[in-house]
């Protein structure tokens, strides 16, 4: 039994709206940076269900997956955004003791 | 060496970069030294030149580099050596690096001595590239060169009032006649096709423009040569260039920028001469301002303006000369009178500088025991302007007159005749009231010294060169000087009856048994007037009374150019100020205004929390989404 396209999409977009959701509602800077994490994630599913599509369609090599390359870079700019952010958050931390994004409000125009 | 005459203008160059470059903080005081040395340098390549010159050399035009070329357009940096130049660059180097000298001494306390020894070999170089141009645009460069030297070294002490503002008088009356030379430069391009003096000449011999144009191009030239040889109407800046150092006077006086003037009319000889009337004018004038800076030179009391007034009337004698068809005589008068006019002015410097920075001849007299040197050369040198026989001034202002009469003058001869006995009295009158007499101010008497040989000598060569220099014109009308330059000056002398080949002594000894006479009584005058009171000088001036103030207010020309055309040029400068203010001003600073305004509202947007960043980058691309979307189903193409 194969699973349709149309089921990982719809996974991957509810996936996505979820951490989109969550980075717009949250006030955590840290709970934000993992909804991050779930957007990023959610695109790679979509990725990786589009390449095995376009595989299966024969255009070419069925075991060509190159669409599923872009997962992997995906996953290390995950994992350096994370590094950074962290640390971002770390460091406005030690400056006032809150991670709270709505009272770190310096740059205000 | 005539090939290497660019080594000529090159030397005070260098002179100048290393001094500037260097001057302040390592050179110091040998700057004067290094630039005094440029100039001997420079003069003796213009000597080796002047004798390659006289051994026959023909016209040589030594080519640099390409300056402009566009289109039909050409102008070429190079240097033309002929005996006029030739002769020029000879006086200018000798006579500069005499005053080069001097200025060491005199300059020796100036806090700005390194400045003053980076321009003084500018100003040199600047000369010197006027003299060697050979097209009217290079000597254009070194016209406009000496002008800005002029107003650096006349602001030299800017830091009082009447220097700057004298430094500004003569910048601005310089640039009118600087207007006047362009528009004869760029008229003689488009009538002749070319700005080099062979080609221009040439044309003028061959097929003449019409009479009309020639004219409007000699005016115009004309026009430049009054600006920097401070004729009428634009001579008022001279007297005021006083403000500057004494060795910068004697420089901008005997050898560089008032000569220009002369030089630029006795070098386009050929363009004045086709342009009959205008040449005649240019006699008149100078006969004019012979005589009307000669009146001036009479009642002032500052030594400096005495001799300023005194170069004026001088001038004068040479733009009558060339206006009379003697270009040969106006040369020969530039050369004795740079000698001594540079000696009566660095022998004033040298007065000035003993007796502590007075230039008041009021409150000088008497100082004859305290600088025997200085005054028996200042003698000598008086001697000359009043053109005693057989000092230098004697010889060239006899020919002057001589020719004046001759070519038809009649009333230029009378009117030079009586300036040189107005001559010999103003330089009597200072001489007496300088050197003769009870010392009317005891304190400065007292203190006064002879000043020290580095400027002593320099006026012992001078005085040597202005007894002796008129002999290069002897005997009279066939000397040496006169065959070297005919041929330079030869077209002028096609058509205007220069003076024959043979002496006429008859006729050379009457002249000048006329204008002797008249110098000596103009000398015994002033003796009997300022040594016996015979008449009293103060009895003279209130007998003469509104004529005695007319004079020493020097006829309110200059409150007369205050009123009429600084005023005018001053409420136009207010107009454009305003409108500058106003219209230019205000339309950037609205703009400004109007995005400052703009930003202040975007500035809101701004709001410096995270989630509204985050909002506005999700609904930007659900933005796009639904954009896409649409286009990609049809839905918003149709």
């Amino acid at each position: 039994m194969t699973v349709p396209l149309g089921a990982f999409i719809a996974v991957s977009a509810v996936l996505f709206f979820l951490g989109a959701g969550g980075v717009l509602v949250r006030r955590n800077a840290v709970v934000i940076l993992m909804c991050v994490e779930l957007m990023l994630n959610a695109s790679n599913l979509a990725l990786v269900a589009f390449s095995r599509r376009a595989g299966q369609l024969g255009a070419g090599n069925p075991l060509d997956q190159r669409g599923s390359v872009f997962v992997v870079f995906v996953l290390v700019i995950a994992a350096a955004e994370v590094a950074v952010g962290l640390a971002i958050i770390l460091a406005a931390y030690r400056n006032r003791p809150t991670v709270n994004v709505d009272e770190l409000h310096e740059m205000k125009g | 060496m005539i090939h290497n005459v660019w080594l000529i203008p090159a030397f005070p160059l260098a002179a100048f970069l290393i001094n500037a470059l260097f001057g302040r903080r390592w050179l110091k005081r040998w700057t004067g030294p290094l630039a005094s040395l440029s100039i001997a340098a420079s003069a003796l390549v213009a000597i080796g030149v002047f004798l390659e010159v006289r051994s026959g050399a023909e016209r040589t035009i030594v080519p640099l580099y390409t300056f402009i070329s566009v289109g039909a357009f050409h102008a070429n940096v190079a240097a033309l050596v002929d005996p006029l130049s030739s002769a020029m660059l000879l006086v200018v180097t000798v006579i500069s690096f005499l005053i080069h000298v001097y200025a060491i001494g005199y300059m020796a306390h100036d806090h700005g001595f390194w400045r003053f020894f980076s321009w003084f070999p500018l100003f040199v170089f600047a000369m010197l590239i006027l003299v060697l141009g050979d097209n009217y645009l290079v000597m254009f460069v070194g016209w406009e060169g000496v002008g800005l030297c002029s107003y650096l070294l006349i602001g030299f002490w800017f830091e009082r009032p009447e220097p700057a503002g004298a430094a500004k008088k003569a910048f601005v009356m310089n640039r009118i006649g600087d207007w006047g030379f362009m528009i004869g430069m760029i008229t003689t391009f488009l009538v002749f096709g070319s700005m080099n003096f062979v080609d221009v000449f040439e044309r003028v011999a061959k097929d003449p423009p019409a009479q009309g144009v020639l004219s409007l191009i000699c005016l115009a030239f004309f026009l430049g040569a009054t600006g920097k040889s401070a004729q009428l109407p634009l001579y008022s800046w001279l007297p005021d260039a006083m403000e500057g150092p004494t060795p910068v006077s004697a420089l901008i006086h005997a050898a560089t920028m008032v000569t220009a003037g002369v030089y630029l009319v006795a070098r386009s000889t050929p363009l004045f001469a086709a342009a009959g009337p205008v040449l005649a004018g240019v006699g008149g004038v100078g006969a004019l301002t012979a005589i009307f800076a000669a009146t001036i030179a009479l009642v002032q009391v500052d030594i400096k303006r005495v001799m300023a007034y005194s170069t004026v009337s001088q001038l004068g004698y040479m733009f009558l000369a060339l206006g009379a068809g003697a270009p040969i005589a106006a040369m020969f008068h530039l050369i004795t009178h740079a000698f001594f006019k540079a000696l009566l002015f660095l022998g004033s410097g040298s007065v000035i500088h003993g007796i502590g920075g007075v230039q008041d001849m009021r409150r000088m007299g008497g100082l004859r025991s305290k600088m025997p040197l200085t005054y028996w050369t200042m003698v000598i040198a008086g001697g000359a302007l009043a053109a005693l026989p057989p000092l230098a001034g004697f010889w060239s202002k006899d020919e002057i007159l001589g020719s004046a009469f001759k070519n038809g003058y009649p009333i230029l001869w009378v009117v030079g005749v009586f300036t040189g006995g107005l001559t010999a009295f103003y330089v009597t009158r200072a001489i007496w009231l300088t050197f003769h007499g009870q010392p009317r101010d005891r304190q400065l008497f007292e203190h006064a010294h002879e000043s020290p040989r580095v400027m002593t000598w320099p006026l012992l060569a001078l005085a040597v060169g202005s007894a002796l220099v008129g002999f290069i014109g002897f005997p009279p009308d066939n000397g040496f000087l006169h065959s070297f330059l005919r041929p330079a000056l030869e077209a002028g002398a096609a058509q205007q009856a220069i003076p024959p080949e043979a002496s006429n002594w008859l006729e050379f000894l009457a002249f000048a048994a006329i204008s002797t006479a008249v110098g000596v009584g103009g000398i015994l005058l002033g003796l009997s007037m300022y040594s016996r009171g015979r008449p009293d000088p103060a009895a003279v001036s209130r007998a003469a009374g509104p004529y005695y103030d007319v004079l020493v207010n020097k006829y309110y020309v200059d409150e007369i150019y205050d009123r009429r055309f600084v005023g005018v040029a001053k409420a136009f400068a207010g107009a454009a100020w305003a409108f500058d203010i106003h219209i230019i001003d205000g339309l950037v600073n609205r703009l400004g205004w109007a995005i400052k305004l703009a930003g202040g509202g975007l500035r809101r947007a701004q709001t410096g929390i995270v989630g509204n960043y985050a909002l506005s980058v999700v609904a930007g691309l659900l933005l796009i989404m639904v954009v896409y979307g649409g286009y990609a189903t049809g839905w918003l193409r149709r």
